[in-house]
């Protein structure tokens, strides 16, 4: 059974194909991401699933409902929030869940055991206005008030962005807990670290999906061998593995540089003596296994 | 040998109070020549407050601040013409093209127009963006736009330059492309200054301090702080400062 | 009807929170007054005048004595006869003659009452005015002055005459016009600002994913600027009647209730405007140069609308403040009843109701 279902969805706007001929469905009750740079076309997509666009071809169903011709059913059943935490700044933490309740015909009292974990984290706080809360204790906010009315489908446009580590992650384990109590939930982000907490993902870009997969199958797929490298010029080193004969990809990655060879098997040896003949110190060589971000990367350069 | 490399920031025991409220308590750390610097804290740990100080925008309650070689309390203009700044919400200007903008910028810091033609050129060359130096902004992808918004920074070729955030949301390719570039002009002796809370990001960083509320809690080389902290990444380092404080 | 109430009960709190809200909503219209208001009455202060007194008994000195030590008169001549009036007033320097008729005492004494006149140059219609009134104010005065207990009470006929522009066209247009002008841009520029101000930071995108239907955002967006403007409306009447003696000389009731339909007439328009704009800025921009302009220039407030070309006369008839000045000009000055304003009413109901039917064909019930 799935809770979402697309087919072949375009969507084009003045100048721009925000998306091509994208097809995906999300199994009820899962958590679902959308992993890609920004303009990647995340946005776009999530508004036609809410229904506040229409596609120029294709179908989108939300609980087999039609996103064009039945949006007023959709919009009781789904819980949206956009990319900018919408919320009214110069309304206070309480008075932001009471309106978004009363909009949606329902009552904080009612529902209050759906966003009762996330809430009251927020909850001493309920008479500070929203505009002077932190990224966190906002984002905390504006899924309180997505969540209220009990959507069956809950669509978080970049929920993370511009939110501090600890928020982050708390608010993973969050979305983890409202899984768990059988909402299917589909996040979009940026940040490609996210993708390992999602059950399934689809790593988009440029308008089109490039892989739909579960986090340890994407990493799975990945064929090459995957080494870091690191000496004590990066700058230089950066140069020298990519004029190095078998050199087949080269990027900065932190602390180290990732890099992949033409060859099947290498002997480390070999590159190792070269890095020191051309004067690298305390050069670290060691095998890895890749992360959803390298797998992104190879995708993007096939 | 390091002790040796000279100090372009060098801060002691700077302290900035906005009333009661105490937003940098005690702050000390020397930046060094050429080093990419990561400056990391959780949302209102008191990073904005240091920048502004750093670029010259605020005044320190007390302490003793240099930037560049310059006096924090008396030379804030001194400092902010050897300081580049780049954010990644605000750099550039959407309805002027990449050579209006880059010819803004050059004239802000009083470069002259025939120099400014000269490094213009290089710079297209250099980004490779010859055939888009008549385009708006707007319509370039988010990604070239760093790149520009990056190299405008540093167009008046400052000492040091102040990244905000500079790659969040970038596509993992072109922001390596970026990184490189950083790396370059650190490698040419430009110190780089990074503020973001993305651990990720954080990582490209020679050095890295995380400050919690007001103070800096750590200072070290990320490896180093991973194995201090025994983690894997800087996030699982972050989160243990973070929430040792709750 | 629960999600409504809930939505106006934050459209409030949008509103009491935003000191520059509150102060643009009742400042404005009381500086304006203010100021339109001292523009126009700073110039009465030593008026020159002339009188022509055909009795000089001891009453019309005396009474001469006290209209020009009051401090609003000068006394530029005495005149001799009446070819001397027109002479004088065509010389330019004098703004009011006053008549005293022959055996102004004696009529007074015998009669109980004695005749004056009063002519003015109208050609400064609103110096002319109150000039006149201050002369009738000073003249009652001194009549309890000098007979504080008569059981006949004495009266002095003021005989008025203005010269030049005997209609008074222009006098007391200051109260009605700005408070055409006041409620179409207040009203018109918060609710399109409120509305895009919506789209900008993103809640109308959750608005729009919840069940509220469209007419109802629409209805609770006006409700709280229909309240808010209608004090506004009462506000300027008072100041009109008690800081600048405005008449109110027809019904009260029927004067706020045209004043609600005008504004709930700016209210839809300022609707319109906001489902046709994305950013506050450019609302206000529009609601700036296309309301407040024409509302000023083309609306017969400043300039008189007959003497304009014909196709700008054209678009004044479709400025709503046009029809509600004449509308409450009617109503105050003339003191008439619905009867004689009907027409101008339906009008503006008309415009009303083409304006929120267009908002609500143009309400998008989806981002583009």
């Amino acid at each position: 059974m799935y809770a979402v279902e697309v087919e072949n969805i375009s969507k084009s706007f003045e100048k721009v194909e925000a998306l091509k001929n994208i097809s995906f469905n999300v199994k009820s009750g899962s958590l679902f991401g959308f992993i890609g740079p920004d303009g990647a076309g995340k946005t776009t997509l999530f508004r036609i699933l809410v229904t506040l666009l229409k596609q120029n071809t294709g179908t989108a169903k939300i609980q087999g409902l039609n996103n064009i011709t039945d949006y007023k059913k959709i919009r009781s059943i789904v819980g949206y929030m956009p990319g900018k935490f919408s919320l009214y700044q110069d309304l206070s933490v309480e008075e932001n869940l009471r309106f978004f309740a009363t909009v949606f015909g329902t009552t904080v009292e009612n529902n209050y055991h759906l966003i009762k974990d996330i809430y009251s984290q927020i909850e001493p706080f309920k008479t500070r206005l929203a505009g002077k809360l932190s990224g966190g204790m906002k984002q905390k906010l504006a899924l309180s008030c997505a969540m209220i009315h009990k959507p069956e489908v809950l669509f978080l446009d970049e929920p993370t962005t511009g939110v501090d580590a600890v928020s982050r992650k708390e608010f993973w384990e969050m979305l983890k807990v409202l899984k768990n109590s059988g909402i299917t939930i589909l996040v979009s982000t940026p940040y490609m670290d996210e993708a390992e907490l999602c059950d399934e993902v689809a790593l988009i870009q440029d308008g089109k999906i490039l892989k739909i997969e579960t986090p340890q199958n994407i990493i799975g797929a990945y064929e090459k061998n995957l080494y870091a490298v690191k000496s004590t010029n990066m700058f230089k080193l950066i140069a020298d593995l990519r004029s190095f004969e078998f050199s087949e990809s080269v990027f900065p990655f932190g602390q180290f540089i990732h890099y992949t060879d033409k060859r099947d098997q290498i002997n480390e040896n070999d590159l190792i003596n070269y890095l020191a003949q051309k004067d690298h110190k305390n050069i670290v060589l060691q095998k890895i296994t890749p992360n959803i971000e390298d797998c992104f990367m190879s995708y993007l350069n096939k | 040998m390091q002790e040796e490399t000279e100090n372009i920031i060098y801060v002691r025991d700077l302290v900035k109070k906005f009333g009661n409220f105490v937003a940098n308590d005690h702050l000390s750390f020397e930046v060094k020549k050429g080093e990419i610097f990561g400056f990391l804290g959780a949302n209102g740990a008191g990073k904005t407050t240091t920048i502004r100080i750093l670029c010259g925008l605020s005044s320190p309650t007390s302490g003793e601040i240099k930037v560049a070689g310059f006096d924090a309390f008396k030379e804030t203009e001194k400092i902010k013409r050897n300081i580049g700044y780049m954010s990644q919400k605000f750099s550039l200007y959407e309805d002027l093209t990449v050579t209006e903008n880059i010819r803004f910028y050059g004239g802000i810091y009083g470069i002259s127009r025939k120099e400014i033609k000269v490094r213009t050129q290089i710079l297209l060359e250099k980004l490779k963006f010859e055939e888009v130096k008549n385009t708006l902004i707007k319509d370039l992808p988010l990604g070239w736009r760093q790149k520009l918004a990056f190299s405008v920074a540093i167009f008046h070729q400052p000492k040091i330059v102040f990244l905000d955030e500079p790659t969040g949301g970038v596509d993992p390719i072109t922001r390596r492309q970026f990184w490189e570039m950083i790396y370059e002009e650190a490698h040419n002796g430009m110190t780089i200054f990074v503020t973001t809370h993305y651990m990720d990001e954080a990582e490209y960083c020679d050095r890295i301090s995380i400050m919690v509320e007001g103070k800096i809690a750590a200072l070290d080389t990320p490896l180093n702080l991973m194995k201090e902290y025994e983690t894997k990444n800087m996030e699982g380092v972050f989160l243990k400062l973070a929430r040792n404080i709750e | 009807m629960k999600r409504f109430k809930g939505f106006v009960i934050k459209e409030f709190y949008h509103i009491f929170r935003d000191v520059r809200t509150m102060a643009i909503l009742f400042g404005i219209p009381i500086v304006q007054l203010l100021l339109f208001g001292f523009v126009i009455t700073n110039e009465i202060k030593d008026a020159k005048i002339a009188i022509f007194d055909q009795s000089k008994d001891n009453i019309t000195q005396k009474l001469s004595q006290k209209i020009l030590s009051s401090g609003y008169f000068l006394l530029e001549k005495n005149l001799n006869n009446y070819n001397e009036i027109n002479q004088s007033f065509k010389e330019g320097n004098i703004k009011l003659v006053i008549v005293f008729e022959k055996d102004f005492a004696k009529h007074l004494e015998k009669e109980r009452k004695a005749n004056l006149q009063i002519i003015s140059d109208a050609s400064e219609p609103n110096t002319a005015n109150i000039l006149v009134n201050y002369t009738i104010a000073i003249t009652n005065d001194f009549l309890k002055e000098i007979n504080p207990n008569a059981k006949v009470p004495l009266q002095i006929i003021p005989e008025v005459r203005m010269l030049y522009n005997p209609d008074l066209k222009g006098v007391f247009m200051f109260v009605p016009g700005i408070m055409a002008m006041l409620l179409m841009l207040i009203s018109a520029m918060m609710t399109s600002i409120s509305i895009t101000r919506e789209k900008e930071t993103g809640t109308m995108e959750v608005l729009l994913v919840s069940p509220l239907k469209p007419i109802q955002i629409i209805v609770g967006k006006v409700v709280p600027y229909v309240f808010l403007s209608f004090i506004n409306a009462v506000v300027i009447l008072i100041l009109g009647k008690f800081v600048f003696g405005v008449p109110i000389n027809g019904s009260i009731l029927l004067l706020l209730g045209e004043s609600v339909l005008y504004i709930l007439t700016a209210l839809s328009l300022g609707i319109m405007i906001s489902t046709l704009t994305k950013t506050q800025q450019t609302a206000m921009l529009i609601s700036m140069l296309v309301l407040m302009l024409p509302s000023i220039l083309l609306s017969g407030f400043i300039f008189p609308i007959e003497n304009m070309p014909t196709p700008l006369q054209f678009i004044c008839q479709i400025m709503p403040p046009k029809w509600f000045i004449i509308i409450i000009k009617n109503i105050m000055l003339k003191g008439v009843g619905f009867a004689y304003v009907w027409k101008e009413t339906l009008i503006l109901f008309g415009m009303m109701v083409f304006f929120i039917l267009v908002s609500v064909k143009k309400f998008k019930i989806r981002l583009e």
